[in-house]
């Protein structure tokens, strides 16, 4: 077995890890904005709509100057941010999570929508003359019943965030142990004279990551339907 | 116990308005062709849709009330309902759903009454399964108790047997007459099918296209022919309630009485003194002017024509009443003496020279027996 060396580690170390959170962070609001966009009827639904899935259409570029622009450290929101709670994007591996995050956002949301969208409105009726209320209906029925959808959202936001290149190195430039998530090792291999081999290795691990992560979200699927066929 | 409904609703292409009162506990069968407004009219008692004026009342609990501003949301209105397609929670076990509504509500029922209904139902060696993993019956058992331990005021069924085969159904009803009988609850039974009525129900509320048209004992109801061509699938025919009092050696027939009536049906294997709910179908009844002999036919019925009424088509239904003494009609308006009707030909009515008042014989061809008569 080829051992990887030190910067390739930390490389994949650290798009898992921006990923990770991103995902996570993430999917309580993906859940969210899903619930409003299928179950919810309010004016504002269709600008809503169109706003989580811009960054499925914007280039990836306009994306980061976006965020550089809303959360640099002289941007007004970016500043408050640092100031409160220290929070600061620009050149750090959470500004990574964030652009990620809002990249892969459109994913979440129209997975978990559909998955929503599927659940027979009648048993929401059926456990409202049985006395449950509209909160307690979401955490019985809505939540579980969605958790395929919330899984399958998640791991496609998972793989999509792994890929993530554009606004990243837009918004927080390419920071090596930082930001240099393995698209950007790749990038920065192929500039480098001399670095094909480098950047053939990475691509590669790039190719074996997806495959894991492919192979594993099609066990996590299965062992849902089992269980929820059992 | 009494459920007292008047409402209207409008949609663009649908009218309803409905009113009825139903004073006692027992089966109220909801009955009317598909499409004449029965599944609106139950989810605007559930709360699920409002109506545009009117008010709804179980016992002396305000549901829905118009003028009053008000309108009780759906989980405060203690309704329990069965839906036609089971609605069980797929992702949750079958004990899971069956409690349910039990664990939601501040008013359970207590533990020897959860656990008859559990026995009642049968349904003990399906508790650690999922729904979809039952049969058909099985699934509406399952629905049917998770409605009745939610410990409602009144039961909503919504043609609970429609999606089920012969077979399924039958080994539903009993359940369903266990319920009308040993549980003090008033019981909303939605159907288009009229031996789930006949042999069901107590009261009965006709619905044609969004309008009641008669409420009623269901022994009266059954014997409206004027009904019989509004409400369309509504098969004219009489209910009568009879006691059994013996059976032949050879266990091959039973010996009912209807009033002072003597009937012959195939053997009920069940005990004498049993009281049990006969149907005849008018079509199944036919009339002869002397008495018939060396005839197949087990029940030949001294009867006064009281009534005989038109039918679209070719055909004439003939109301009679028990008995040939001079003031047979007479009492039959009055005390209750059983009455049942024929649908025969026209053409056969005037070869007869049939009219009210005069002395004939009803020759019953068969007999469907319908399970157990409530003792009240």
């Amino acid at each position: 077995m080829i051992s990887l060396t030190p910067a390739e580690i930390e490389a994949l170390l650290l798009s898992l890890r921006i990923s990770g959170v991103a995902v996570a962070c993430a999917l309580p609001f993906a859940v969210a904005v899903a619930t409003a966009l299928a179950l919810g009827r309010f004016p504002g639904r269709f600008i809503l709509d169109a706003i989580v899935h811009l960054p499925l259409i914007l280039p990836p570029v306009v994306m980061g100057y976006l965020l550089l622009i809303g959360f640099g450290t002289r941007a007004p929101l970016g500043a408050w941010l640092y100031e409160t709670f220290d929070l600061r994007f620009v050149f750090s591996w959470t500004g990574a999570a964030l652009a990620s995050a809002i990249v892969s956002f459109p994913f979440q949301v129209r997975a978990i929508r559909l998955s929503l969208e599927n659940i027979d409105h009648g048993l929401y009726q059926a456990a409202e003359t049985l006395g449950a209320g509209a909160i307690d209906r979401f955490f019985s029925l809505t939540l579980p019943l969605a958790l395929p959808g919330i899984i399958a959202g998640a791991i496609t936001a998972f793989a999509a965030s792994l890929g993530e290149f554009g606004a990243i190195i837009t918004f927080v430039s390419n920071v090596p142990g930082e930001t240099r998530t393995l698209p950007l090792a790749i990038y920065t291999a192929i500039q480098t004279p001399g670095g094909e081999l480098a950047a053939a290795r990475l691509a590669a691990l790039s190719i074996g990551l997806a495959f894991t992560g492919l192979l594993l979200s099609e066990l996590a699927l299965r062992r849902i339907r089992k269980r929820a066929a059992s | 116990m009494s459920i007292g409904v008047n409402v209207e609703y409008h949609l663009k292409n649908f009218g309803l308005s409905a009113e009825f009162n139903i004073p006692e506990p027992g089966i109220t069968a909801l009955f009317g062709p598909s499409g004449s407004g029965k599944t609106t009219l139950v989810n605007m008692i559930a709360g699920l849709v409002r109506p545009n004026r009117g008010h709804i009342q179980i016992n002396d609990h305000v549901l829905f009330e118009h003028s009053r501003g008000i309108n009780l949301p759906v989980r405060e209105r203690r309704v329990g309902c069965v839906f036609q397609d089971n609605r069980l929670f797929p992702h949750k076990s079958v004990r899971d759903n069956l409690f349910y509504g039990a664990r939601r509500n501040p008013h359970k029922l207590p533990q020897d009454e959860q656990q008859s209904i559990l026995d009642m139902l049968n349904i003990a060696y399906l508790m650690d399964r999922r729904p979809n993993l039952l049969s058909g019956g099985e699934k509406q058992r399952v629905a049917l108790g998770r409605a009745l331990l939610s410990n409602p005021d009144v039961l909503l069924l919504d043609e609970p047997l429609s999606a089920l085969d012969h077979a399924r159904k039958q080994e539903i009803l009993p359940y369903l007459e266990w319920l009308r009988d040993h549980r003090k609850i008033p019981i909303l039974y939605v159907t288009h099918a009229i031996d789930e009525v006949a042999r069901l129900a107590d009261h009965m509320v006709v619905i044609d296209q969004g309008k009641t048209l008669a409420t009623g004992s269901v022994f009266d109801m059954l014997g409206r022919t004027d009904l019989a061509t509004l409400a369309g699938r509504f098969d004219a025919g009489t209910v009568l309630p009879a006691r059994i009092v013996s059976r032949d050696p050879k266990a091959e027939v039973s010996f009912l009485e209807c009033g002072e009536q003597r009937l012959v049906v195939p053997y009920l294997g069940r005990p004498n003194t049993d009281r049990v709910r006969l149907h005849v179908r008018a079509r199944d009844v036919m009339i002869a002017r002397t008495p018939p002999r060396d005839i197949s036919a087990n029940n030949i019925i001294p009867v006064t024509i009281t009534k005989i009424t038109d039918t679209p088509g070719d055909t004439i239904d003939v109301t009679m009443c028990f008995g040939q003494d001079a003031d047979a009609t007479l009492l039959a308006e009055t005390s209750g003496r059983p009455k049942i009707h024929a649908r025969i030909t026209k053409w056969s009515g005037s070869r007869l020279k049939l009219q009210p008042h005069q002395k004939v014989f009803a020759v019953i061809k068969s007999v469907t027996v319908n399970g157990q008569l409530r003792d009240r």
